[in-house]
């Protein structure tokens, strides 16, 4: 079971590996898109995390809406929006909840995953966060219905994760701002993980 | 009067919309909500909230932005006014809102309002 406090302390750590590579993310989006994204994503985090330690004892669906409102508010750019509704629906599936199991943390995952679906009209196979995030979704429910092991289910997911981050260097841009550059496939962007 | 809020990246830009609109339509209520709070590009939440109120009244609001975020912040703002008469536009966005700002200061409703911006992508320049 992981609680609010837990949850809080998890979020302030994806902030910081956000703020260490603001330059990388910014670099990447420097290729074909307009070079903000690292920008954005650290002023959105910064936010976010002034308001954690006022969080600390609000419940899970709280803490996941409130951090989905500041992005939104703050960060600017597309990944505002995206990043916000995966947040803002993850914490509605959850709900009024002090603590969460694996189950719980597929529920919300499943709907953020939704969320970035609706609100980018986009679906798997359009070089995407989603090529990363669903393949992630998808093994991690396999494998944690399978032996109820979380931690085997995360490092499975983060690995289905990078492969499908290797496999949208492999397809054509179909949304945001990369279609305008049509022979993206060839720019040799140097992708790498980023592991929280 | 049907109110038009115009949804940009730059500040500038927004504000420059709304004064050629408002050049053509002087009675129009028109608000810009452009760029963040500290001048940068981007869209804002609260900018976008903001603007819609100060030009919300029965008779609706109607929306024009650039694209990518400007169009779905607009879109997390209108889900969260569930009970509000808001409608995003896809037209362009200087012709449209020329065009808006003209119907809706002839106390056109919202529908036509829609109608007449989204005929402004069919207008030809050459």
């Amino acid at each position: 079971m992981t609680d609010s406090k837990k949850i809080t302390s998890i979020i302030k750590e994806i902030g910081n590996v956000i703020q260490k590579e603001k330059d990388f993310l910014t670099e990447l989006d420097s290729f074909i898109g307009d070079a903000d994204h690292g920008i954005n994503m650290a002023r959105g985090f910064k936010e976010v995390e002034k308001k954690l330690p006022g969080l600390e004892d609000k419940d899970v669906g709280t803490i996941l809406k409130t951090v989905g409102m500041t992005l939104v508010s703050t960060v600017g750019g597309a990944s505002g929006p995206l990043y916000g509704t995966a947040f803002m629906k993850a914490g509605m599936a959850i709900g009024a909840k002090n603590d969460i199991d694996g189950d719980d943390f597929i529920t919300a995952l499943n709907a953020a995953v939704e969320g970035i679906k609706m609100r980018g009209k986009s679906h798997e196979g359009e070089k995407t966060m989603l090529d990363a995030l669903i393949p992630a979704l998808n093994t991690i429910k396999n494998v944690y219905e399978e032996n109820k092991d979380f931690k085997a289910a995360l490092e499975q997911g983060v690995k289905a994760a990078e492969e499908g981050v290797e496999y949208t260097k492999t397809i054509i841009a179909t949304k945001g701002q990369a279609i305008l550059v049509k022979e993206a496939l060839d720019i040799k962007i140097p992708v790498r993980h980023l592991h929280i | 009067m049907v109110g038009i809020v115009i949804v940009s990246h730059s500040n500038k830009l927004a504000q420059g919309v709304m004064e050629l609109a408002k050049m053509m339509a002087a009675d129009a209520p028109v608000a810009a909500a452009g760029g963040l709070e500290d001048g940068s590009f981007g869209t804002s939440y609260e900018k976008i909230d903001t603007a819609i109120d100060s030009v919300y009244s029965d008779d609706g609001v109607v929306i024009l932005m650039d694209m990518g975020s400007a169009v779905m912040t607009a879109e997390m703002v209108i889900e969260n006014m569930p009970n509000k008469k808001i409608q995003m536009i896809d037209c362009p966005l200087v012709e449209g809102a020329v065009v808006a700002a003209i119907a809706s200061s002839s106390n056109q409703s919202m529908g036509e309002v829609i109608n007449e911006a989204k005929n402004a992508a069919k207008e030809s320049k050459l």
